[in-house]
């Protein structure tokens, strides 16, 4: 098991890093959180194509980069310390993976390229008013017609569908919940984009009427478990980027904001409060760390992927909270100002916390993975 | 120096000279003689001067044939290590000796009643009378102070100093009528400690160890050799399951050391035996306590992980990163965390101790010794305090202690002036 980072993935950290300190400061990120689309569709193309990272994960056949776990984490990490506004999380993380572990050969043929070059941008619809992620719970019912499969029914909190041409949805039939390729623009779809609170991250909800829906793979074989942990280690590693953010400023700021004649920095209150929150936040980090290193590693088994998986992503989005709480308090009343950045983050870390699951029901599948 | 030179070299030694039928002394006194006792150390003082890197093929020399090596327990390493650094070649030829055969146990008089995360705020005094110094005062937590021979005395020679520079390090002769030894009693029942009253104890000058008023520094290289043994394995070589005479002498030599610690696996909250705890009382079954558990085995896995990319970033030669100064907190928090779940998965049981309670009274025995976790080898303030300045570099407290040390103000209950 790798537990530092080699010295060419340091090097794509760097490149990653720099890319988004320039296409995505914080002034993007609230110029673009106003509008709704929702990201700057010039710097999805750059980050598509000048840097590959949207099919950073996806095998040279398709025209990806073939990287792994590891290096999807690292530009996680950096997308979160930044809160880059892209459909990145949606499209070539969850739906490329999902299309990649259920789809046919010509059906990957027909969908990964595109993905890859970023050209287009699918996304992946599996909750639905519940917000669970568990097969047991997927009720939108896909019909079996002489053309093919039709869906029927609402699916919830779909991230930046209203941007996607391709929507991966999960229904079921009297063989299973399988995996649906849906296209948005047909008539029998409605994509509505809800209010929410991480305006850096858009949520629709999918209206299906008869929609006509193309079975990725086989029916009955969905692979949301595996969907679902890859999803948890990506936005375990996002989490903690944006963690580490919140803790540099709060750190940045207790240093020269002054009070009673001295930096509050200096304080032993206010010390020993951000030393409870970087040990937290460099916990976090190690297992966020760790599950990405398990899942590129085929000699670990799957009920240890599993558990670091659901581990990783329960610490992740309370120390994520938790920083984020910290950060607006020791920046005193300017901390709850719109005009202060610190809640962007902050609302970045609510949607984390309880997107994919809450951290109790994360604990609960981390144990049932041990065999307990 | 190669590997192969030096392994061909302690190994033709050995086999002309290891016997397991001499007694313990006789055998180290040829491991002093020959220097493979400490083969580190100076060639003028009993040891061939092997870069440190070379040292464990001499151990795995040692090992192959079961040969016993130097005394190596309680504090006498750390007396070693500070007398290599900073004692004249006098001290030296006298002290080291008896450390190596292991006739002479030593112990660290360094905390007081008064100075505890303070420790330079020390006010155990010598004062000069002639060629010899008097010593006065009380030092505390003194770990094996009953068995020792010498102490490493940290004592104020000077009050018109700054605190830091009014202190002086000595050896001092632990078997003076001087020297009153107390077992103090700990809540959880154990005395792994004592308590150590100078009255008018008498020490000459010539053990006086470096300079009059310098000896904080000394002091810190005590302690810098004691946080890096402080995770040492303590025993556990198959030496102690041998059989023969110099094995039996060894084994008494290692459970008189360890008598101290075997509490020690308690304090840290034996996160080891939680879920077979949950199992065997169905508390797995318990949804709150499931969580509980949960949150506990992903912080003491973390913890681990953590500590694992401290040492691969420094086996990649980088520098370390705050990963590297945050173990003893989470050590701390996994100890109480982990007292806690033990807690609630013993319910009621938990109010009783001894043999009436779970696993021979060792559920007990954790949830009365998780406290000294906090405390002992730098409270978690301190070590707050210590990431909070080095590694967030956030300003340093303001002081109140700069002055003569007469005039900084001191508990009302520590020694006088």
């Amino acid at each position: 098991m790798q537990f530092g980072f080699s010295e060419e993935q340091a090097q794509f950290r760097d490149v990653v890093q720099r890319f988004v300190q320039d296409k995505s400061p914080i002034t993007s990120v609230r110029e673009l959180m106003a509008t709704e689309l929702g990201y700057d569709p010039a710097v999805w193309t750059q980050l598509s194509q000048a840097l590959g990272l949207s099919g950073l994960t996806l095998p040279e056949e398709y025209g990806g980069g073939g990287f792994g776990a590891i290096e999807l984490g690292i530009v996680m990490e950096e997308f979160g310390r930044g809160l880059m506004c892209a459909p990145y999380f949606a499209s070539s993380v969850m739906a490329a993976h999902a299309i990649l572990l259920t789809a046919s050969e010509p059906q990957k043929q027909a969908l990964l390229p595109s993905l890859a070059s970023g050209e287009s941008i699918a996304t992946l619809a599996v909750a639905e008013a519940t917000g669970s992620w568990l097969e047991a719970d997927v009720a939108v019912q896909a019909q079996h017609t002489q053309a093919g499969f039709t869906l029927q029914g609402k699916k919830h909190f779909v991230l930046d569908a209203h941007v996607a041409n391709h929507l991966i949805v999960a229904a079921k039939s009297a063989g299973g919940v399988s995996l649906f390729c849906v296209d948005p623009a047909s008539d029998a779809v409605d994509v509505k984009l809800v209010d929410s609170m991480d305006p850096t991250r858009k949520i629709a909800m999918v209206d299906l009427n008869d929609a006509p829906g193309q079975l990725l793979g086989r029916e009955g074989e969905n692979h949301l478990v595996q969907i679902l942990e890859n999803a948890c280690v990506a936005l375990a590693n996002e989490m903690i980027g944006g963690a580490q953010q919140l803790l540099a400023s709060a750190v940045q700021y207790t240093k020269l904001r002054v009070q009673f004649g001295r930096t509050i920095g200096s304080f032993q209150a206010i010390k020993h409060r951000l030393a409870d929150l970087l040990l937290d936040v460099e916990l976090a980090k190690s297992a966020a760390y760790y599950a990405a290193q398990c899942l590129a590693d085929e000699d670990v088994a799957a009920d240890a992927k599993a558990e670091v998986a659901h581990l990783a992503k329960a610490q992740a989005s309370e120390v994520y909270l938790a920083a984020a709480v910290q950060a607006i308090q020791l920046h005193g009343g300017i901390g709850f100002t719109w005009e202060n950045d610190t809640h962007l983050w902050f609302k970045r870390a609510k949607s984390s916390e309880v997107f994919l699951g809450s951290p109790q029901r994360h604990r609960e599948q981390m144990l049932q993975a041990q065999g307990y | 120096m190669d590997a192969n030179a030096i392994e061909q070299e302690v190994s033709t030694w050995l086999s002309a000279h290891w016997d397991p039928n001499l007694a313990l002394t006789a055998w180290r006194t040829k491991l002093l003689e020959s220097g493979w006792g400490a083969p580190a150390w100076p060639t003028e003082f009993y040891g061939r001067a092997l870069p440190q890197s070379l040292v464990s093929v001499v151990d795995d020399a040692f090992a192959d044939v079961g040969a016993i090596g130097a005394a190596h327990s309680g504090v006498r390493m750390l007396a070693a290590a500070t007398l290599l650094e900073h004692a004249n070649d006098e001290q030296k030829q006298r002290y080291l000796k008896g450390i190596i055969t292991g006739e002479d146990a030593w112990c660290q008089l360094f905390s007081e009643p008064g100075s505890g995360s303070d420790l330079a705020g020390a006010t155990t005094r010598a004062d000069r009378q002639g060629d010899e110094w008097v010593i006065n005062g009380q030092k505390v937590w003194t770990t094996s102070a009953h068995h020792a021979d010498f102490g490493l005395l940290l004592a104020r020679t000077d009050w018109d100093q700054p605190k830091h520079l009014g202190l002086t390090f000595f050896i001092l002769d632990m078997r003076q009528p001087g020297v009153e030894v107390r077992q103090l009693r700990q809540m959880n029942g154990h005395a792994s400690f004592n308590e150590v009253f100078f009255t008018d104890a008498r020490l000459p000058h010539e053990n006086l160890v470096g300079r009059l008023g310098n000896g904080w520094p000394v002091a810190v290289t005590t302690l810098a050799h004691e946080r890096r043994s402080f995770d040492r394995n303590r025993g556990g070589s198959d030496l102690l399951t041998r059989s023969g005479s110099i094995y039996d002498e060894y084994r008494d030599e290692i459970a008189i050391a360890n008598e101290p610690y075997t509490w020690y696996p308690q304090r840290a909250g034996r996160v080891d035996l939680i879920v077979d705890r949950a199992v065997e009382t169905g508390a797995i079954e318990d949804p709150v306590i499931r969580q509980e558990i949960a949150k506990l085995l992903t912080m003491q896995r973390s913890a681990q992980w953590t500590a694992a990319r401290a040492r691969a970033a420094q086996q990649a030669g980088r520098p370390p990163g705050p990963e590297g100064s945050l173990g003893k907190l989470a050590a701390s928090n996994i100890a109480r965390l982990a007292s806690k779940v033990h807690t609630m998965i013993t319910g009621t049981d938990a109010m009783l101790t001894g043999t009436h309670s779970p696993h021979e009274g060792i559920i007990a025995e954790i949830l009365v010794s998780v406290p000294a976790v906090s405390i002992a080898g730098g409270t978690d303030e301190i070590q707050k305090n210590i990431i909070a300045e080095r590694v967030l570099e956030l300003p340093k407290e303001t002081r109140y202690d700069k002055g003569p040390f007469k005039e900084v103000p001191r508990n009302p209950d520590s020694v006088v002036t």
